[in-house]
C-alpha cells in the first residue's frame, strides 16, 4: 500500500462522488415539483427495455468467443434461462436452473 | 392512468391510523423479498469475491465493509480496489467513475416518476440505485394493496445488505473458504435475462428492446468489454429519438 490513510479517503470519496452524481442528478435536474419536459418522460417510458438488454449484454462482455470454451457454457446457460423461463414463467426457478446448469459445466467441462 | 391510481392508493395510506401503516410495512417487505433472493445469492457471492479481492491487496476487512456501505455499485468496487493500490490520482478516480457509472443516469430517468412518490424514502432509493435495484424496481408487480414505493425501498435496502454482508464475510473469512463457488457470478446474467424476458413477454412492440440489444452488441464488438457503454448510451439515445414518433403513435393505438 503506497497510500497514506488521508489519501485513500480522498480517493474513496471522489469513488462515492462519482457514483452519486451519476444516480441523482437525474432527480436534482427534473425535481417533483416542476414539470419534466416531454422529451425526458418518453425516454423514461422507453428506455427501460433497451437498459436491460444492455445489462444482458454488459454481463456477457467478457466472454470470449474465438479462444477457451467460445462461450459455450454461457450460450447453454442463456438457454436454459429463456427455456425454462418460457416454460413455467417463474423467475426463481428459471435463475436456479440456469446458474446450476452453468456451474456444472465450467466446474466439470470446461 | 395508471400512475393516477396509484398516486390516490397512496394518499388513502396516510389517512390510515399507525397500526394500519405498521402493516402496510411489513406487507411490503415481504412482497420485497422473494424477489430479493436472487441477488442474495449474487451479491453474497460477489460481494465476497470483493472482500477476498481486498484481503489478498493487504487491506483488513474493514475497508471492503465500509467502501461496500458507501460505494454500493458493484463493478466499481472492483475498479476502486485497483484505484487504491495505484498512484494518487483523485481527478483520474473521479472521472473513471462518472465512465464506468454512467449507466445510472439513465436508471434516473426511467424511475423519476415512480420514486417520486416515495416521500423522504427517495433519497435512500437513488442512494442506492445499483443496476439489480433498478432491473427489479422497475419491473416488479405489486399487487393494488401494497405500498408500492415502501417495496421498492425494501428492495434497495436488501440489496444494501446483501452487498455489504458478503463484502464483510469475504473480507473477514475469505482464505478460508472451500466450496467451489466458480460459475455462480452467473445468476446476475440469468436475473437480467429473465428480466429482459419478462419485459419482451409483455410488450407489445419490441422496437426499444431490440434497439438496446443491438447497440450494446455493435459497441461491444467495435470498442471492446472496457469502453462500449459510453457508446451504447448514446447509439439507444440516438435511436430512441429517431423512433419517438413512431414509438408514440404505438402507444396512442394500444391505448
Amino acid at each position: 500500500m503506497t497510500m497514506g490513510i488521508t489519501q485513500q479517503i480522498i480517493m474513496i470519496a471522489m469513488v462515492v462522488l462519482g457514483t452519486m452524481l451519476t444516480r441523482f442528478v437525474p432527480f436534482l435536474v427534473f425535481p417533483s415539483g416542476k414539470q419534466t419536459p416531454k422529451y425526458i418522460q418518453y425516454l423514461g417510458k422507453v428506455l427501460p427495455p433497451a437498459v436491460f438488454g444492455l445489462l444482458v449484454v454488459y454481463c456477457l462482455k467478457d466472454v470470449r468467443l474465438f479462444s477457451g470454451s467460445h462461450g459455450i457454457a454461457e450460450c447453454i446457460g442463456v438457454t436454459t434461462v429463456v427455456l425454462l423461463h418460457i416454460w413455467k414463467k417463474n423467475m426463481f426457478f428459471s435463475i436456479a436452473g440456469g446458474t446450476i446448469v452453468y456451474m456444472l459445466l465450467v466446474q466439470l467441462i470446461f | 392512468m395508471h400512475e393516477n391510481k396509484a398516486a390516490l392508493h397512496i394518499n388513502s395510506f396516510k389517512t390510515q391510523n399507525p397500526m394500519n401503516k405498521r402493516n402496510q410495512i411489513w406487507m411490503a417487505f415481504r412482497t420485497a423479498f422473494p424477489y430479493t433472493v436472487p441477488i442474495f445469492a449474487g451479491f453474497a457471492f460477489l460481494g465476497m469475491a470483493y472482500g477476498i479481492l481486498m484481503n489478498s491487496l493487504g487491506f483488513s476487512a474493514i475497508y471492503p465493509i465500509l467502501i461496500s456501505l458507501v460505494v454500493f455499485a458493484g463493478s466499481m468496487e472492483f475498479v476502486a480496489a485497483n484505484l487504491l493500490v495505484g498512484a494518487f490520482n483523485p481527478i483520474n478516480a473521479l472521472f473513471l467513475t462518472l465512465m464506468v457509472n454512467a449507466r445510472h443516469l439513465f436508471y434516473g430517468i426511467s424511475m423519476l416518476e415512480k420514486y417520486q412518490e416515495a416521500g423522504k424514502k427517495k433519497w435512500y432509493m437513488i442512494f442506492g440505485l445499483c443496476d439489480e435495484s433498478f432491473a427489479i424496481n422497475r419491473s416488479i408487480d405489486v399487487p393494488n394493496h401494497v405500498d408500492k414505493s415502501w417495496v421498492m425501498f425494501f428492495v434497495t435496502l436488501l440489496n444494501h445488505c446483501y452487498w455489504v454482508l458478503g463484502a464483510a464475510l469475504g473480507g473477514i473469512f475469505g482464505s478460508f473458504i472451500k466450496f467451489n463457488t466458480e460459475g455462480l457470478d452467473f445468476v446476475m446474467t440469468a436475473l437480467f435475462v429473465v428480466i429482459f424476458l419478462d419485459q419482451w413477454m409483455k410488450e407489445k412492440n419490441h422496437i426499444s428492446s431490440l434497439i438496446g440489444l443491438g447497440a450494446s452488441i455493435v459497441c461491444l464488438i467495435i470498442f471492446g468489454g472496457s469502453h462500449f457503454i459510453i457508446p451504447t448510451m448514446i447509439a439507444i439515445l440516438g435511436l430512441l429519438t429517431l423512433s419517438r414518433k413512431s414509438l408514440e403513435k404505438a402507444e396512442v393505438k394500444t391505448i
